[in-house]
């Protein structure tokens, strides 16, 4: 198999926190992989012992053959990693910080001239190389970080939610840049809370308390689950959800504005749900099958998860 | 004819200096609502909530909250109100009922009244088992939970909801948003802002803000059929990314923050 | 290699000469801290307040409480004492002194009688009183020597004091002051340089390139060196100019010791900054570790020798000892490496000890 990634039975515990048990996965090269979940789920974790910022407590992880634990310098110069904290100079300017980053990571300085302008080119942020990075708008603060770690050719990014707290125009830009690299042939790892952002990536792993709880691409992880939802479009009864949830054959209710997205059990017809729940509200409904999302699914995970538990 | 909205302005504006923070703002928001205040970083939410809360002064325009003026009323409003924000108001270093009384004494609540609520938030979160624990050893989501809650604790007809849920795991953020859906349900009008697109589809009414202007308001049904698109993070990057210039002025991360 | 730590110290630069109201803090904080502890910290007395009590009201008894009044140490009241008042006087610290010329004064002013003055002086606080009842010894006898020594005093002894004849404490405490500001400034601009770093979260982000630790530690340490130089510069200028303070040896030799020492703090702060988490602790963590060893035990006000011996060993480990043996060398004695190298040596020896440590100590993971 030519992973690129190979992460194996990688534990880690902070003192009695365990924030990361028994995770696995591999990634090819030139994947778009994505680690989903929500704050301490471990993807911070899992993302700073890849590129040697943490030691792993058991298990194995290797990038390109290296050793995370053994070879730091090795792993260091092939990767390129972006904190989820911006965390470039404030107070220099965006050539500045670019060519910081050039020299540390020494770039040969005759190609640098055209690294410089590949990476101005597609962050469009040429007109600004001469603002002081704490005066960028959030969007370009996330471009420059993105630069700044691109200036080595790495064959590995690592992105540890880049996106967050980005708003909805610059995220979207965000996401066509990674696409971009990607057909450049760039391996990317990126990490994000948000679960309609999984629907970017070619494969992700859904964690969630230091746990992998399923693996695949996204569209065969909504297909597996086979979560029967349905629409209910009625402003008048959307107050009244807490009525509904109690009828039988309903997993859950959740209230969108004037609609109503109930889950229903796995195996319960349409049917028999509509007259359940029409008689609950004391009039006709209409239900609508949806399709459900990926915060769906990850939502039966977990409730899969804790009916096991007990 | 309708009665008389809770949360109302017109023709709004707030300046700072040359930048315009807040542009020509009009809104109605009706009791029991739950208003969505969409706009990217910058945008102008904040200013604008601000406004609403007395805490800034407009430079023209009228506002309203629960009939109260802005500008020379800010203290009645502040009594009538519920302010939230992403960066939970919590004393981290203080247990979850000192939290809570604490609250209760600046809001003015007698001693009885105090442990009457706090022992009545404490069930209805679950926390009773907390009750001495650090707030900041909490989980995120019972840490949203309980600043809600203790933006609720003098009884506000109004609630403001800054940014309240990010970085919180789907299953609270349903919770969440559960509670929300009771607060309106019990006759109270909740203000939301956000730049979260999938929070936005849980709002009954929406505004989406754009260089302090609102640019597009209804819901987010109605908003879907109009552009003819399937979420509102394809309408939001529809709207703002036509109009969006490639630098926006400097001055916004020093005016605004959220 | 060069190139990075090259890029480091670039940046360092750009930092410093960026945050400009930071940079006018640098400069300035030694000279106004110079002014206030110069100025406070002094165990010279000067217009001490006295009353008189003259039942004499001759020429003889008007020309000794002129001879009080002569060089600036007292200062007369103003008005007539009257004996009643005089404890009144020491309660309300109007006075500190109160001199009672008796009315035979001139009369036993002759040869061959002992003329008599009485002095009343609080002594409260003992060491003042000890102050101000040798200054008003020494007046005595600058009379008793302009009447040709008509006035027989039981004691004539004449001490010479070297190096600050004028026993001026001023020349003391100077050279104390600038080796402490040094350390302090010095210790604090490098204890927050990694810490913020570690806050802003630009340390992860540099941590994942290929750079080394000796790399980041001497990048942040050469621009400092450079500003801490400066400051030394404008502190020696300004002790020159405000006190007088003499300079006897060479200012070359003071200005290299200087850089040495400047760099034993700046490794000190930088070892610091490997430790502590936050800037504030840094903060906190250098002013406990620079200021109250440096006053107490570096030989600043109190002589290293007069110690208990456990004291003796802690202020063996400390840079300022060793620099103020230095300073106050080169400075009031004249003295050059000749006499000094031992001291140069350790010194020296101290800054290379830290910087190793703080780059041992500086951790290339986040655990």
């Amino acid at each position: 198999m030519d992973a690129l990634i190979s992460v194996e039975h990688f534990s880690k515990s902070y003192g009695s926190q365990k924030a990361v048990q028994d995770l696995s996965f591999e990634i090819r090269g030139g994947e778009l992989f994505g680690l989903i979940g929500p704050d301490g789920a471990g993807k911070t974790t899992t993302m700073r012992t890849l590129v040697t910022l943490l030691r792993p407590d058991s298990g194995t992880m290797h990038v390109q053959g290296f050793d995370v634990s053994k070879d730091i310098r090795n792993i260091r110069s092939i990767t390129g990693y972006m904190p989820q904290r911006f965390s470039l100079y404030p107070d220099l300017s965006v050539d500045q910080n670019l060519r910081f980053f050039a020299d540390l990571f020494a770039v040969p300085k005759k190609e640098l001239a055209a690294r410089l302008e590949r990476l101005y080119h597609f962050s469009r942020l040429q007109p600004f190389a001469n603002r002081l990075a704490g005066r960028l708008s959030g969007g370009m603060k996330q471009k420059l970080a993105l630069s700044c770690t691109l200036i080595h050719n790495p064959v590995l990014l690592v992105l540890d939610e880049p996106t967050t707290g980005v708003d909805p125009v610059s995220r979207n830009e965000f996401w066509n840049i990674l696409r971009e690299l990607r057909a450049q042939g760039v391996t990317i790892i990126v990490s994000t809370p948000y679960m309609d952002e999984a629907l970017f990536c070619d494969r992700i792993v859904i964690m969630h308390e230091g746990r992998a709880l399923a693996q695949g691409t996204p569209a065969a992880l909504i297909e597996q689950m086979q979560l029967p939802m349905y629409a209910l479009r009625d402003s008048d009864v959307v107050m009244r959800f807490a009525v509904i949830e109690q009828t039988p054959g309903v997993v859950s209710v959740q209230t969108f504005g004037d609609t109503l997205h109930i889950t229903a059990e796995i195996g319960t017809d349409e049917a028999s749900l509509t007259r359940s729940i029409a008689a609950a509200l004391g009039h006709d409904v209409v239900l609508e099958p949806i399709a459900p999302s990926l915060e769906d699914v990850f939502i039966s995970l977990i409730e899969k998860e804790t009916r096991h538990a007990t | 004819m309708q009665p008389e909205p809770v949360v109302y302005a017109e023709h709004l504006s707030k300046r700072f200096g040359s930048f315009t923070a807040v542009d020509d703002l009009s809104l109605s928001v009706q009791q029991g609502e739950i208003f969505g205040f969409l706009g990217a970083n910058g945008a102008g939410k904040t200013t604008a909530i601000r406004m609403f809360c007395g805490l800034l002064t407009p430079t023209s325009g009228i506002a309203r909250v629960a009939g109260f003026d802005v500008h020379t009323e800010a203290r009645k409003i502040k009594q009538t109100i519920g302010y939230m924000s992403q960066k939970f108001s919590l004393y981290e270093d203080l247990t979850v009922a000192q939290n809570i009384e604490f609250y209760g004494g600046i809001y003015g609540l007698s001693r009885a009244e105090i442990i009457d609520k706090t022992n009545r938030m404490l069930e209805e979160l679950k926390l009773e088992e907390r009750r001495h624990t650090l707030t900041r050893s909490l989980p995120l989501g019972w840490k949203q939970r309980l600043a809600l809650s203790v933006a609720m604790l003098h009884d506000p007809s109004i609630v403001f909801l800054d940014e309240p849920t990010g970085g919180v795991d789907p299953i609270s953020r349903r919770n969440f948003w559960r509670i929300i859906y009771d607060i309106a349900a019990n006759g109270k009008t909740v203000f939301v802002t956000t730049h979260y697109m999938d929070e936005a589809e849980y709002c009954g009414r929406l505004s989406i803000m754009y260089q302090g202007r609102i640019i597009e308001l209804g819901k987010p049904g109605e908003l879907k059929e109009k552009y003819g698109l399937k979420s509102m993070q394809e309408i939001f990057v529809h709207l703002v990314g036509e109009t969006e210039p490639a630098d926006k002025p400097n001055i916004i991360s020093s005016t605004e923050n959220g | 290699m060069r190139r990075r730590l090259l890029a480091i110290v670039r940046k360092e630069f750009t930092h410093i000469f960026r945050d400009w109201r930071t940079l006018l803090i640098i400069i300035l904080m030694p000279i106004l801290m110079i002014v206030l502890y110069g100025y406070a910290i002094t165990l010279d007395m000067r217009n001490i307040a006295f009353g008189v009590i003259d039942d004499a009201r001759t020429p003889e008894s008007r020309a000794l409480v002129e001879a009080f009044t002569e060089n600036g140490f007292f200062k007369p009241l103003g008005r007539e004492v009257n004996r009643q008042e005089i404890e009144q006087l020491f309660m309300r610290r109007d006075a500190l002194m109160v001199i009672v010329i008796p009315r035979e004064f001139s009369r036993e002013l002759q040869p061959g009688k002992r003329a008599r003055v009485q002095l009343l002086i609080d002594a409260s606080d003992s060491n003042v009183g000890t102050f101000v009842s040798n200054y008003a010894e020494q007046v005595l006898q600058l009379y008793n020597r302009r009447l040709n020594g008509s006035i027989p005093l039981l004691y004539d002894i004449a001490p010479r004091i070297f190096y600050n004849p004028d026993m001026n404490s001023t020349y003391f405490f100077v050279p104390g002051l600038v080796a402490l500001i040094l350390m302090l400034i010095s210790a604090l601009l490098t204890s927050i340089a990694i810490t913020r770093e570690k806050e802003t979260g630009t340390l992860e982000q540099i941590l994942v390139s290929p750079v080394h630790s000796r790399e980041i530690i001497l990048g942040k340490v050469f621009p400092y060196i450079l500003l801490g130089l400066m400051n030394a510069a404008i502190i020696l200028i300004s002790a020159r100019l405000l006190f007088n303070v003499p300079m006897r040896g060479s200012l070359l030799l003071l200005g290299m010791l200087s850089l040495v020492y400047v760099f034993v703090a700046l490794s000190f702060g930088l070892m610091i900054s490997t430790v502590a988490k936050t800037q504030l602790v840094a903060m906190f963590m250098t002013l406990m570790a620079t200021i109250l060893p440096t006053i107490m035990l570096s030989g600043f006000i109190f002589p290293v020798s007069s110690m208990p011996e456990p004291l003796q060993y802690l202020a063996r480990i400390l840079p300022a000892t060793y620099f103020l043996i230095i300073i106050r060398g080169i400075m009031l004695k004249g003295v050059g490496l000749a006499e000094l190298w031992p001291d140069s040596l350790i010194l020296t020896g101290l800054g290379f000890f830290l910087v190793v440590i703080a780059i041992r100590r500086f951790r290339m993971r986040l655990e």
